[in-house]
């Protein structure tokens, strides 16, 4: 973990979702490995940009799912064979069928929930205080109109003067510096 | 150059693309961003909110009279007693179920299908789904009789030792609905939390940034985020798409899984889930029509959506139709006495007067006059016809339950049904706490999704470089 002080990062801010794009490309190929772009919607580009291919939301989905479904299946043979059985015109304890709605149901319900929540984990949330919120002009823009690129101070080609330098040959409408 | 020869006074086309635009134009991602945020923002609730207000929470005052009488005395209070003893419960929890399934298809299965223009109706559909689908579950709750032991429907481990029946169709329902519910709400919350955050970032006041603040999670809108995000929401979609179709099965299962005429029958699944879609965009519409009038959302919920409502209401409507055929000639066709007379009883017994009023409002007005689209895009056509469909479905369930029950296989054990004012006040109630419910979300959260919206703007679209620095 590293110390919370100091410079997070510098921010610079974009029009157009175009602009943003371009910008994190570049910065890509010219070795940039710690940024992040921030956009009011998903723009898709932009994360295949700065190289975000690949999530493990589908996998947690699997595997919530299988295990939600295995779950009621077993439950209920548990419950129907072993645990309480009832005889009913002498239909047969294990019957299969007639427990596959309920564990229709439970596989849907715990892939969902894996999904959601799995989604928010991943993303590191919730997380109420971030860096970024500092920035004057983040608040207004990110989650509005604005597109924002964030070369982070963690990233070993990081230096103050040397990147705001940088970030203006992109020409964005401003470059903050954002403190922890 | 344009690829499509389009008409140029058309402003509905998009000259760019030659494709039909779903919102007006002219709009950015400010404008947008403004025109939802400033509806729950401002400090000035509107005195139309108010009364609607008052009005729909004396329904709701009325559903808790009702409600705490019914404590009291038992569902002896109720019209139901043998033979019909699914009365007004079953019928009203059918079809306020059946309404929530348009606010699932319209977030889940239009999303699988990029339909651009389910962006705008679909927050607040999926609200009318949750807020319907918790009447509906207060209904089969209060008509055990003993709602404090409601919880002996799940599987817990107490000190009787005493386990559910899963063989029943019943027991199917608890988690079939218990899930939709669960779905429902995460589903709804997770589309939410973007536009959360835009609130948390646009509030004024103290209490407001830190209400939205912490329901927002702190959303930053990273792109990696937003890329989990819209994988997350995409299997979502998955999801609530096979759980749509499976919740009106299961409950079509209470009934075909029994072995009364009327009810065995193996066209109640689709037959259902189909007249559960119909009457749910009959609601959206009731819904979305004085919506938009009131707070000024022409330009986001456009006639086109109306349109398209329509269009979807008149399919449904004639999968509906198809189903109510099918039964008939089923009765025919089974050459099964039972059957044949319940049909017969059905259309033209003592409560025939339900059937025709069924057949009046689900096939015979909507579905002849829904194919214009002139009236399809006239706001009060649409309203009017919206209150006749829910109508009619409610009275299908109404045909279903009661009179398949009151005149069984013994003419010996025939009877008759007759609502009390208790059955009245409870349904009528549920539309009042319904209202309320979704007064409160119309005032308190965003209901129209920014987010999603603005993938639509002109904006959104990345240019080349090139086409930036020719200024196009």
């Amino acid at each position: 973990m590293p110390a919370r002080e100091g410079v997070y990062g510098l921010l610079a801010e974009f029009e157009t979702p175009g602009d943003l794009v371009r910008a994190a490309q570049q910065a890509r190929q010219d070795g940039w490995r710690r940024m992040d772009c921030y956009t009011p919607y998903p723009v898709e580009e932009a994360a295949e940009a700065i190289g975000f291919h690949r999530n493990k939301v589908p996998l947690l989905t699997l595997i919530g799912g299988l295990m939600g479904g295995a779950a009621m299946f077993l439950l209920q043979v548990w419950i129907s064979v072993l645990a309480y059985p009832l005889n009913i015109a002498g239909r047969p304890m294990y019957s299969w069928p007639a427990f596959i709605v309920p564990t229709y149901e439970w596989t849907i319900l715990w892939a969902g929930l894996s999904a959601a929540f799995g989604m928010l984990a991943l993303n590191g949330l919730p997380a109420l205080y971030h860096p970024l919120f500092n920035a004057p002009n983040f608040r207004d823009g990110a989650t509005t109109d604005k597109f924002f690129l964030c070369l982070e101070a963690l990233d070993p080609k990081f230096d103050r003067a040397e990147t705001t330098a940088y970030l203006e040959k992109f020409q964005p409408t401003s470059i903050v510096e954002v403190e922890y | 150059m344009a690829t499509k020869e389009v008409k140029p006074a058309d402003q509905w086309v998009d000259p760019a693309t030659g494709e039909y635009r779903v919102i007006a134009p002219g709009q950015t991602f400010r404008s947008i961003t403004e025109k939802i945020t400033r509806i729950v923002l401002t400090p000035h609730t509107p005195m139309g909110w108010f009364a609607l207000f008052t009005v729909m929470g004396g329904g709701a005052t009325m559903l808790m009279v009702a409600l705490t009488w019914l404590f009291l005395k038992g569902v002896g209070i109720w019209a139901i007693s043998q033979p019909v003893a699914w009365g007004f419960a079953i019928i009203n929890f059918v079809w306020w179920i059946g309404i929530g399934h348009a606010g699932t298809l319209i977030s889940a299965i239009l999303l699988l299908f990029k339909q651009g223009w389910r962006n705008s109706i679909s927050r607040f559909a999926e609200a009318m789904t949750i807020f319907a689908v918790a009447c509906a579950a207060l209904f089969p709750v209060i008509h055990v009789g003993r709602p404090w032991l409601g919880y002996w429907l799940l599987p817990l481990p107490y000190t009787m030792t005493v386990w559910p029946q899963f063989r029943s169709p019943l027991m199917w329902d608890v988690f079939a609905v218990s899930t939709y519910a669960t779905i429902s709400v995460v589903f709804w919350y997770i589309g939410m939390v973007p536009d959360l955050a835009t609130m948390r970032d646009r509030a004024q006041s103290r209490f407001a940034q830190y209400f939205y603040g912490l329901l927002s999670v702190g959303w930053r809108g990273s792109v990696r985020h937003w890329m989990r995000y819209e994988t997350a929401s995409l299997l979502l979609a998955g999801l609530a798409t096979p759980l749509v179709l499976s919740v009106h099965t299961v409950i079509s299962f209470d009934f075909a899984v029994a072995v009364l005429p009327g009810w065995h029958t193996t066209i109640f699944p689709p037959y259902f889930v189909a007249g559960a879609i119909y009457s749910g965009f009959a609601m959206v519409l009731t819904l979305a029509i004085p919506l938009r009038k009131f707070y000024h959302l022409e330009s986001l919920v456009t006639d086109r959506h109306m349109d398209n409502m329509g269009k979807v209401m008149l399919v449904t409507g004639f999968i509906v139709a198809y189903g109510y055929a099918m039964e008939a000639f089923m009765a025919w066709y089974s050459a099964d006495h039972w059957e044949a007379f319940c049909f017969w009883n059905r259309a033209f017994g003592p409560m025939g007067w339900s059937y025709g009023v069924l057949i009046m409002c689900n096939l015979v007005i909507p579905l002849t006059t829904l194919w214009v689209r002139k009236w399809r895009t006239n706001m009060t056509f649409m309203f009017i016809m919206s209150i006749i469909v829910n109508t009619g479905m409610w009275f299908e369930r109404f045909v279903i339950v009661v009179t398949s029950l009151t005149r069984d296989f013994l003419p010996s054990a025939w009877g008759t049904y007759r609502a009390t004012k208790w059955d009245y006040m409870t349904f009528f109630g549920t539309i009042g706490f319904f209202t309320v419910l979704f007064l409160l979300f119309v005032r308190f959260l965003p209901m129209i999704p920014m987010n999603e919206i603005r993938m639509l703007l002109p904006g959104a679209k990345i240019k080349p470089k090139a086409a930036v620095e020719a200024g196009d």
